[in-house]
């Protein structure tokens, strides 16, 4: 029996310290200086939206983690001591493993904004990012405006949350259209669209200069790249994440943009492996990010790692890429590849739909017709299915013809599959 | 500072409250309305009662509905439940205690005071005497307190269906379903029983029936009385009586095979359309531990066992000795009864008994044991007994489950419990029906790969109280025998993950290793030991 420790309760370290416990009767210690028990992080937003208390965010009842022997230790851990197998706490106690995993997750990115270190600016990733957004913007009367800087995931869902609670919201946006980095420009345009329809003032190819601070050294107002100022009580910084390993610089494990791990999510030092947000791959799967901030990946990552310490070695290999969002009230979801723009050997069909905010995108090979993968806004597409047809390489003209087998949306919803096959035989509507 | 604060006992931290325009007129219409029949409870004797009467109940439909136009309409379409649990009515807070205590005095005063409400036995007052109107128009009487709650419920049922319409007017599943409550309310609950009522004479009496009132839930429908009325009423007697025993005996089971509980708990059910418009607000109250399901299982069985107990002992009370006389006397009665019980547990126990739980096991056989041994006793013994007689096991029954369980518990605390607390904990028809969901049905609620992130809304809004994500982020089917399939854990969903379906018997009941988008070798997984639960 190893004693195995876990840096980090989030996804990835609590999803692996689940699988060790199945496989195995290894002692597991999983520590954490944020929470006392893992919490479903995407549901923060939900807690100062009022849909839930904090307590809903939290998966299993407090009950479980000493049901299924699984330690849960408060604490930061200041220091890693690899060659004593050893963890230095922040109050200088210690800790000793046979194995240890690093899940330490993200902080949110800060570009060296002047003024990005002023009160009542923040970032929104930990529950204490949430506590901290309590105070700072509880109410339109004392946050009067609040500005977020960033056009991602975390910039929109903050934005969705403070209207919820009617404060004016401005929108830097450094893209000339939401996530269109990401997105294609049709999707990106419906999203920019829809931001407007709930009263944000989005700002797009926008950046932020500087944070004015008052005389209390608050924020109170925000210079933007076009030298415009504006007032407010609230500054978000929303542009990104990046792993959080300041505490294993010299370690002797090896850094880079994260902790560099190779396929089996080994570190450079035997026993320690590093899984979820923080870990970066040396070796990427196919077209694959070497970091991958996603809530699916860190589970991915998790229960692989799972099964190598519960001595069945074995290489992370995630499947196809699938992601989902939701923009206000908007679902987004992804499977496969869909570049913003087709690649060379690439094309797009296109389908959106003539009155509400319902579109597909499938991106195909040229020569052989095959998918390479499928966005969609409004419309739920199955998971298994898509997942099946990029495996078999389905071509476009199957996928077109089969695709009500792909719809996950609920009994009773209007289908769109036929509109969708009669767009698909007009070839204009290829871009 | 910490987010499990009282938010609503802060001055930071609430959603906005301001009310718009069309809110405030409907608060005015509403309160209006609602004034007429508290001056009225009062005994404040109105001059034109069909007028007041039409004016009271219009403006409390217009107004809940002009104030839902308010709430929700300003908004684009989508999930509307920010700040549920910062304002006090749906957190357990201040108003919702106060609303809480005053349904239940209300259902207190109902079944077990009417006097208080006008109910006289010349001639009504106060608020029974405002529905005599209506009573006289519909069925030909004067009102009953029965009459008047009908016509409430009937009211609230139509009023918050409009609201829960315009909440979810981006979900067909959720319209078509509020619609479909609203008919039967309507139609099978208030109107076709009135009518019924008024084809009745000296020579022609056919009891009360809401003919989607099904035995156990109606637990009355085999009383003497009722019985003697359907038989003495000729063919259309007969024939709804036989629609009665076939309700529960062959149409339910074709019916929830096909499309699992939800066609009756959540489409057609009055106590479910209430839940599930009126209580909607409340949904998110349900207790969600496992202990909590625990208790559900037990308590919720001991009352159908109690209530199967009762009807036998009622059904048999009345039955004649005499074989000759008619072909179902009393032993034969007590016979089919038991073998039909017999039947049922040999079928479970042969064909599913590998998927129940422990408990379920010693429950399956200890309530079988109890409900024959009880009928055994019984027909060996000869006496007109099963312990207790079967008018004190009936007038229990009626006092305990029918009114403070179903009324006063049951609906009286929907701001404190959640709206589903009777069907959840309570209701024998959703025991029988929940019983057979879970194995016998091709419903079941599917999840969307590897897509599910967690977040809890599935559970938060889970009316019955399924931990909905425990199964969801473990990709595996929801098949649970509460289940009434509102669909709200789907509508909830940021992340498209659930999905109401029909489907085949196989693979319904799944479990996975790992989730789909890891493309780990399944076969090289060491076997597991299984120690999480």
């Amino acid at each position: 029996m190893k004693h195995i420790a876990i840096i980090g309760n989030g996804i990835s370290g609590i999803t692996a310290a689940r699988h060790i416990r199945k496989w195995s009767d290894h002692k597991i210690t999983v520590i954490s200086a944020e929470s006392e028990y893992f919490f479903s992080r995407t549901a923060l937003m939900y807690v100062y939206m009022g849909h839930q208390k904090f307590e809903h965010t939290q998966p299993y009842e407090n009950w479980f983690w000493e049901k299924n022997r699984i330690e849960l230790k408060k604490g930061y851990v200041s220091k890693v001591v690899p060659k004593e197998n050893k963890l230095v706490f922040s109050d200088h106690s210690t800790l000793n493993y046979d194995e240890l995993i690093i899940a330490s997750g993200s902080k949110p990115n800060k570009f060296g904004w002047p003024g990005q270190d002023l009160e009542r600016v923040q970032g929104l990733y930990s529950k204490q990012d949430l506590e901290l957004l309590e105070t700072n913007a509880p109410n339109n009367k004392l946050c009067k405006r609040a500005i977020i800087v960033g056009g991602g995931l975390i910039g929109i869902e903050l934005a969705e949350m403070l209207r919820t609670r009617d404060i004016p919201v401005t929108f830097l946006v450094r893209e000339d259209s939401f996530w269109n980095n990401v997105l294609p420009d049709d999707e990106s345009e419906t999203i920019n669209k829809h931001i407007r329809k709930h009263h944000v003032d989005l700002r797009l190819s926008t950046e932020l200069k500087e944070i004015k601070a008052d005389e209390n050294g608050r924020a109170r107002a925000v210079i933007t790249s076009e030298d415009e100022e504006i007032p407010c009580d609230f500054v978000g910084l929303t542009a990104g994440v990046s792993p959080n390993i300041d505490f294993l610089k010299n370690s002797g494990i090896e850094l880079g943009k994260g902790v560099k791990v190779n396929r089996y999510l080994e570190t450079n030092i035997p026993g320690i492996y590093a899984i979820g947000d923080c870990a970066e791959q040396t070796e990427p799967t196919g077209l694959r990010r070497p970091v991958e901030a996603v809530w699916y990946t860190g589970r991915m990552m998790g229960e692989t790692v799972a099964q190598t310490l519960c001595g069945n070695k074995m290489a992370y290999q995630p499947g196809h890429w699938f992601n989902s969002a939701k923009f206000f009230d908007i679902e987004y979801q992804t499977y496969g590849w869909v570049w913003p723009k087709p690649k060379d050997d690439e094309l797009h069909f296109y389908w959106e739909h003539s009155t509400e905010e319902k579109c597909i995108r499938i991106a195909y090979h040229k020569n052989s017709r095959a998918i390479l993968g499928i966005n969609s806004l409004g419309i739920r597409i199955c998971h298994e299915v898509i997942d099946r047809w990029l495996s078999e390489e389905k071509s476009i003209d199957f996928v077109i013809e089969n695709f009500h087998q792909a719809n996950f949306d609920p009994e009773f919803y209007k289908q769109h599959h036929k509109a969708i096959k009669n767009s698909y035989k007009q070839p204009l509507q290829t871009v | 500072m910490n987010t499990s604060i009282q938010h609503n006992m802060s001055l930071s931290g609430e959603p906005p409250v301001a009310l718009s325009t069309w809110q405030k007129i409907g608060v005015l219409v509403g309160m209006f309305g609602l004034g007429i029949l508290l001056l009225a409870i009062f005994n404040v004797n109105f001059p034109n009662k069909t007028l007041w009467l039409t004016v009271s109940l219009i403006s409390i439909t217009l107004g809940i509905s002009l104030f839902s136009y308010g709430l929700y309409t300003s908004q684009p379409a989508g999930i509307k439940n920010d700040g549920v649990w910062l304002k006090p009515m749906t957190s357990k807070g201040l108003i919702a205690w106060i609303t809480g205590i005053a349904i239940t005095g209300f259902y207190i005063v109902l079944y077990f005071y009417p006097q208080y409400l006008g109910l006289n036995t010349d001639k009504n007052t106060g608020l029974v005497a405002l529905f005599d109107p209506l009573s006289r128009f519909l069925n030909g009487n004067p009102a009953s307190q029965w009459f008047v709650y009908g016509t409430l419920y009937t009211v609230a049922i139509l009023a918050f269906g409009i609201k829960f319409l315009w909440k979810y007017r981006n979900n067909r599943y959720e319209v078509l379903r509020t619609f479909s409550v609203m008919f039967f309310q309507l139609s099978f609950a208030f109107i076709i029983p009135e009518l019924m009522a008024r084809m009745n004479s000296d020579s022609f009496s056919l009891p009360y029936y809401d003919l989607k009132n099904i035995w156990p839930l109606n637990y009355y429908n085999f009383d003497q009385y009722r019985v003697d009325d359907f038989i003495s009423s000729g063919n259309i007697g007969i024939a709804l009586l036989i629609f009665g025993v076939a309700s529960i005996l062959i149409i339910t089971p074709i019916l929830t095979y096909k499309y699992g509980k939800r066609w009756y708990c959540s489409w057609v059910c009055g106590c479910g359309g209430l839940a599930e418009t009126a209580g909607d607000p409340f949904r998110h109250l349900s207790d969600k531990r496992l202990s909590a399901w625990k208790l559900e299982r037990w308590m919720v069985h001991i009352v159908l066992v109690f209530s199967v107990l009762m009807t036998t002992a009622v059904v048999h009370s009345y039955l004649s000795y005499d074989a000759d006389k008619y072909w179902l006397n009393k032993d034969t009665f007590l016979i089919g009864v038991a073998v039909l019980i017999g039947l049922l547990f040999a079928v479970i126990w042969i064909f599913k008994r590998h998927e129940l739980e422990k408990d379920a096991r010693y429950g399956a056989i200890g309530f079988t044991a109890i409900i024959l041994g009880l009928i055994s006793i019984h027909y060996f013994s000869g006496n007109n007994i099963f312990i207790f007689g079967p008018e004190t096991l009936r007038s229990t029954y009626a006092f305990l489950i029918g009114s403070i369980f179903a009324g006063v518990v049951g609906t009286g605390f929907y701001p404190i419990f959640g709206s589903r607390v009777w069907c959840r904990f309570g209701c024998p028809m959703a025991a029988i029906l929940g019983l057979q969901q879970r194995l016998f049905s091709k419903f079941r609620i599917t999840t969307n790969g590897g897509q599910c992130i967690s977040c809890g809304n599935c559970s938060t809004y889970c009316e019955m109280g399924i931990d909905v994500r425990a199964y969801a982020q473990r990709g595996e089917n929801i098949v649970r025998a509460s289940c009434v399939g509102c669909g709200i854990c789907s509508a909830v969903c940021p992340r498209g993950v659930l999905k109401l379906e029909n489907g085949p018997q196989k693979g319904r009941i799944n479990t996975k290793e790992v989730l789909l988008g890891n493309d780990v070798d399944l076969l090289s997984l060491s076997s597991s030991s299984d120690t999480e639960k």
